[in-house]
């Protein structure tokens, strides 16, 4: 029996914890310095929102883990000492470890802005961030964001959500067009201005302005227009969270190096999720993934390791999904990577609340892009698995929905589409959707 | 260069009067429905009608056309849910439980205190069955009345989601012509007042031996008919509907407890337990429930077979207590009484016997399963927090388990808040509905 100690308790912390119980008898101690229980950290947005309290984005009940005897320590640490195998906590307390995973996550990016740690300025990423902002938002006239990516229009619509007006500063010509294909980014540009969010596109911060109180007051752009404010909330990205490391013999570069099985050089010690940097056995890039889902397969796979049934991390298939306001997001495969001999079949609704991109090669479909409408997982994937040509997908479409039930449905619109660009094809749609309906043709 | 945002979604502010003016209106209705209490009825009750249930409708009316102005586009609207006092057990809503019991408390027991206030409907009775109306007559009246306009709230709340839209149709449409119009109808072609959407055990009564005793002896000629309904629909109707759709092709399209539920209950639907030891208690006692009229109708048609001569007035004293614990304080004083500290579902959730024969068979004997969508559940909780059964359904979509569950009402409102798209409810197949997906299984 040995002692497992797991540093963070996020999503990838608490995965592998789970998993080491379900596969072993050995000790757990999860220490986290954030909260003593597992939330669930993209749901923080619902909090403000209003839509939930702490205790519904708890996705297990307080009971759990003294039933499967994992502890929980709500302490921060302050430093890992490697030769003599522990941890060492700034409550005093010392946590002796046969394994340690180190899941610390990551935390938000600041580029040296001048003004960037003034009072109402902030980034968003954990609970105590959450709190700052239930203080910096009270009572508020302006507020502005700066960074397109996914955080950065989740905390517009939280603003949103309590009318405060909000200035989205995005650097790129396009919403998180490095991800989003060109369409698809235009529909969510249009859908936040909808919103009122006075989006402003090639428009990144020059620098943020204090009032006489160390207060933000205002923010220029590097337009050098200056925009009145009383909060910035600062998204441009996140970095891993390593700093528990440094001044150690781990070894780091943009996150905690590891290999494959989440090992570091370190024996005995291991990363894994958004801190660990992946160095891959091939000569590709090292890789830092950030999801929801890569911190949950990453757990999963190094409780494997840990627990003697040593098994190499591969991601599969890529899969992410997201909301942006009122428009839903799922993506399936390789999407926007322009791979050169990728084709790309793409439709949009009159309404443009739904799109659905289909990216293909000629021996087969390898990725979907959706706005606004579901799709099955497992069908994608299987059809980007087997290759499947982009006619068969075409008239099987009716497979992969996964909308409820009434509403409607876009599948002969799509084909309609795909005839017309490619004069001399009489696609139909053979399944529509349902259950029944896709097992009785099978 | 300096530029003050522009107040750009100010829509919320900018209805905030008009919300106003139909909140007033409803309150001055309400007022005047104080005053039906006294004797002051008896001048003009059309008139005191129009002041008081037609000033509250038309103020109802306006306020939810002011949000629908200030909420222009379509999505889910869950904003604030947990910050306003009357849906969180605050003051306001802690009031509107004591009024909700209190009232309930007068209609079984002291009926005499709604005489006055019933008259307002003598105009409607009249025209309908040609009888004075009577406590009972103002009770459906107004349970109908706030189905039809809380339906409304709940049709412009949920307008993107045409499943939402069409179930809130079918609920008015079976509480207003089904448990309203009909039954009266009856009345007036000396018919007995017989509802055609309620059976046994919901509706226990109508297999009891004295109810074929009365319907036989009765002058009108569907009796025979009734009584065939009652037999057909309890025994074969819901095996076999509930086989191809599960529970919630009565519990949330048909039902008038649950057209209330879904209606008046929406803005309370948080508010169910969803721990695990609500769960527990949930099934000791719906079944105890279930078990007890089950006993009892065969008692009493025992009793009756040998004419009293085995069980002397024993049935008859079980038929009184069940119908006063039960059918009065649970099912009406608890049942709609505790809407605002306990959600809109706890008679149908911990009493209703009929709920409960429709999830056994949901359980073992039906197509009906909410699908997890592979693996894009990212644990947020909106599905559980929005249950009004109190399901966990994170639990199981988490784990890229399907949901099947005897209490599921099939109401769809966790499809419709989860921000991944991950569940959809579906008829499909029997054989694998509970199989998990080995690859997903977590």
């Amino acid at each position: 029996m040995e002692n497992i100690v797991i540093i963070g308790n996020g999503i990838t912390g608490i995965t592998a914890a789970r998993h080491i119980r379900k596969l072993s008898d050995n000790n757990i101690t999860v220490i986290s310095s954030e909260s003593k229980y597992f939330y669930s950290r993209t749901a923080l947005m619902y909090l403000y929102m209003g839509h939930e309290k702490f205790e519904n984005i708890k996705p297990y009940e307080d009971w759990f883990w003294e039933k499967n005897r994992i502890d929980l320590i709500q302490d921060y640490v302050t430093n890992i000492d490697i030769e003599n195998k522990k941890v060492n906590l700034a409550g005093g307390l010392v946590v002796s470890y046969d394994k340690l995973i180190i899941a610390t996550g990551s935390k938000p990016n600041k580029f040296g802005w001048k003004g960037q740690d003034l009072a109402g300025v902030q980034g968003l990423y954990s609970i105590q961030d959450l709190d700052l902002m239930e203080n910096n938002t009270k009572n508020i006239c302006n507020a502005v964001i700066v960074g397109g990516g996914l955080i950065g229009i989740e905390m517009a619509e939280m603003l949103c959500s309590r009318n405060i007006p909000v200035t989205f500063l995005v650097r790129e010509s396009s919403y998180w067009n490095s991800i989003l294909p060109d369409e698809e980014s235009q529909i969510i540009n249009d859908h936040m201005r909808a919103h009122g969010i006075d989006l402003k596109l090639s428009t990144g911060l020059k620098e943020i302005i204090s009032d006489d109180n160390g207060k933000v007051k205002a923010v220029i752009t590097d337009k050098d227009e200056e925009i009145k404010c009383n909060f910035v909330g600062l998204t441009a990205g996140v970095s891993p969270n390593i700093d528990i490391v440094k001044n150690t013999e781990v070894e780091t570069g943009r996150g905690i190096i590891v290999n494959e099985f989440f090992e570091t050089n370190v024996s005995n010690v291991y990363a894994a999720g958004d801190c660990a940097e992946i160095k891959a056995d091939d000569d590709s890039k090292n890789r830092i993934e950030q999801l929801w889902y890569t911190g949950r397969m990453h757990g999963e796979a190094l409780a494997q390791t840990i627990c003697g049934r040593k098994i190499k991390y591969e991601r599969g298939i890529l899969f992410n999904s997201a909301k942006f306001l009122d428009i839903e997001y799922q993506t399936y495969g390789l999407v926007n990577l322009k791979i050169p001999d990728e084709k790309n079949f793409y439709w949009e609704s009159d309404d443009r609340m739904h799109s659905i991109r289909i990216v293909y090669k000629d021996d087969g479909v390898i990725g979907f892009n959706l706005l606004g409408i579901r799709f099955r997982h497992e069908v994608c994937k299987r059809w980007i698995i087997d290759k499947k040509n982009i006619e068969y997908v075409l008239e099987n479409l009716g497979e992969a929905n996964f909308d409820p039930e009434f509403f409607k449905q876009y599948e002969n619109k799509v084909i309609e589409l795909y005839n017309i660009q490619n004069p001399g094809k009489n696609l139909t749609l053979k399944k529509k959707r349902g259950l029944f309906k896709i097992l009785r043709a099978v | 260069m300096s530029t003050i945002p522009i107040n750009l979604q100010s829509h919320t502010e900018n209805y905030i009067g008009l919300k106003k003016i139909g909140l007033s209106i409803f309150s001055i209705g309400f007022l005047f429905f104080l005053i039906c209490f006294t004797s002051a009825t008896k001048f003009n009750p059309i008139l005191f009608f129009f002041l008081s249930i037609g000033l509250s409708v038309i103020g109802g009316l306006i306020f939810f056309y002011a949000q629908y102005l200030s909420n222009p586009i379509a999505g889910v609207k869950k904003n604030g849910a947990m910050f306003m006092s009357v849906a969180n057990k605050g003051l306001i809503g802690w009031m509107l439980a004591v009024f909700f019991t209190g009232f309930y408390v007068l209609l079984y027991w002291f009926p005499e205190t709604l005489a006055n206030v019933s008259m307002i409907f003598d105009w409607l009775s009249y025209n309908i069955r040609n009888l004075p109306s009577d406590q009972w007559f103002l009770y459906s009246a107004l349970y109908t009345i706030a189905v039809a306009i809380m339906g409304v709230r709940m049709i412009i709340h949920n307008r993107h989601n045409k499943y939402q839209i069409i179930r809130t149709i079918s609920v008015i449409f079976f509480q207003l012509v089904f448990a309203f119009i009909i039954p009266n109808i009856l009345i007036l072609l000396n018919e007995p007042g017989y509802y055609f959407s309620y059976f046994w055990p919901l509706k226990y009564d109508y297999l009891f031996p004295s109810n074929l005793e009365y319907l036989l002896n009765s002058k009108g000629h569907l009796a025979v008919f009734m009584f065939f309904w009652s037999t057909m629909m309890s025994f074969i109707a819901v095996p076999i509907l509930t086989y191809y759709f599960g529970k919630r092709w009565y519990c949330s399209w048909v039902c008038g407890c649950g057209a209330l539920a879904e209606t008046l209950g929406d803005p309370f639907r948080h508010l169910s337990n969803k721990k695990l030891t609500a769960w527990k208690y949930e099934r000791w006692i719906i079944h105890s429930v279930l078990a007890a009229i089950v006993l009892l109708t065969a008692l009493l048609w025992i009793n009756s077979y040998y004419k009293g001569g085995v069980l002397g007035e024993f049935s008859l004293s079980f038929s009184k207590v069940y119908g006063f614990v039960i059918g009065a304080a649970f099912a009406g004083v608890a049942g709609v009484g505790f809407y605002p500290l306990m959600g809109g579902r706890v008679w149908c959730r911990f009493g209703c016997p009929l709920a409960a024969v429709l999830g056994i068979l949901q359980k073992y004997f039906s197509r009906f399963r909410i699908t997890t969508n592979g693996a894009q559940c990212i644990s947020c909780g909106n599905c559980s927090t929005y249950c009004e059964m109190g399901i966990d359904v994170k639990a199981y979509a988490q784990r890229g388990q399907n949901v099947i569950r005897s209490s599921c009402v099939g109401c769809g409102v966790c499809a419709e808040v989860c921000p991944r798209g991950v569940l959809k409810l579906e008829n499909g197949p029997v054989k694998g509905r509970y199989e998990l997906n080995e690859e997903y299984l977590r």
